[in-house]
């Protein structure tokens, strides 16, 4: 299992992974990424060109937690998401992306940029999948106390790995 | 009004401010460091905000006009942390 990152060269970090790690890193992550993609937006030509998304939060509630509303006032967070949700999936979009790029077996070194994506990607995957697993802030104490057996087990594992591997990142950056 | 607001500078000409809410996933290291290195506060300032959006469920994190507040909002959301922004009445 990786041990996670630490601080590598010119402010970057270090991490060295399996090729099981890897592949389960990179199938999250693609998973996120189709989510996010191919991004919504109004149905209008003009709209679309000049990025203008769509007003209301949507249903899904993994994108609805990825795109939150800015405003508790329905009419300033439809009206901000307009004008923003297109740029907030592009941000995300180019995070994920970084992390398919560069998520290899063995030892790999990542720049600051590339590690601040990291950061953010992994933060992605695991709102995606907390949401989906609807985990609470005892998430941990319940893992320690499942059944190997239980069928949620391999998934409850997989996420309080990304846990762990997102604090490791967040500490070798500090 | 919540205990948190003392720390932050709410003047008359700064009337909007960004709400910070707590949620099961975002961690509290990570929480930290955005809050260091989003708003370059002091890590003792994001911790305290931190340990406010953790316990008491919210934290206001910045002030300042609408357009401001609107920025550091998108931001937050960047990072995947949950934010709103109100105006200060």
């Amino acid at each position: 299992m990786s041990s996670g990152f630490r601080p590598g060269p010119g402010g970057g970090v270090i991490a060295a992974f399996d090729a099981a790690e890897v592949s389960i890193l990179r199938s999250l992550v693609s998973q996120t990424l189709g989510l996010i993609e191919p991004g919504e937006t109004g149905d209008d030509p003009l709209e679309r060109a000049l990025g203008i998304g769509p007003s209301e939060q949507s249903a899904d509630p993994v994108l609805a937690r990825l795109f939150p509303s800015a405003y508790e006032d329905s009419d300033s967070a439809a009206e901000f998401r307009r004008y923003t949700e297109a740029t907030l999936r592009e941000g995300k979009r180019a995070d994920a992306r970084v992390m398919l790029d560069s998520a290899v077996p063995g030892r790999s070194t990542l720049t600051p940029e590339q590690a601040q994506a990291w950061m953010r990607a992994l933060n992605d995957v695991r709102l995606t999948l907390g949401t989906r697993l609807e985990v609470t802030e005892e998430i941990h104490d319940e893992i320690a106390g499942m059944p190997e057996d239980d069928p949620r087990y391999p998934v409850y594992v997989t996420y309080d790995w990304l846990t762990y591997l997102q604090d490791t990142l967040v500490r070798a950056l500090w | 009004m919540e205990a948190e607001r003392p720390s932050i500078d709410v003047r008359p000409d700064r009337p909007w401010v960004t709400v910070v809410w707590n949620d099961p996933v975002n961690l509290m290291s990570y929480v930290t460091y955005v809050f260091q290195t989003v708003f370059g506060y002091s890590r003792q300032k994001a911790e305290k905000l931190m340990l406010d959006v953790h316990h008491k469920g919210r934290a206001v994190v910045s002030s300042g006009t609408r357009e401001e507040m609107e920025r550091d909002v998108q931001v937050m959301h960047s990072y995947g942390l949950w934010a709103t922004l109100q105006h200060d009445s």
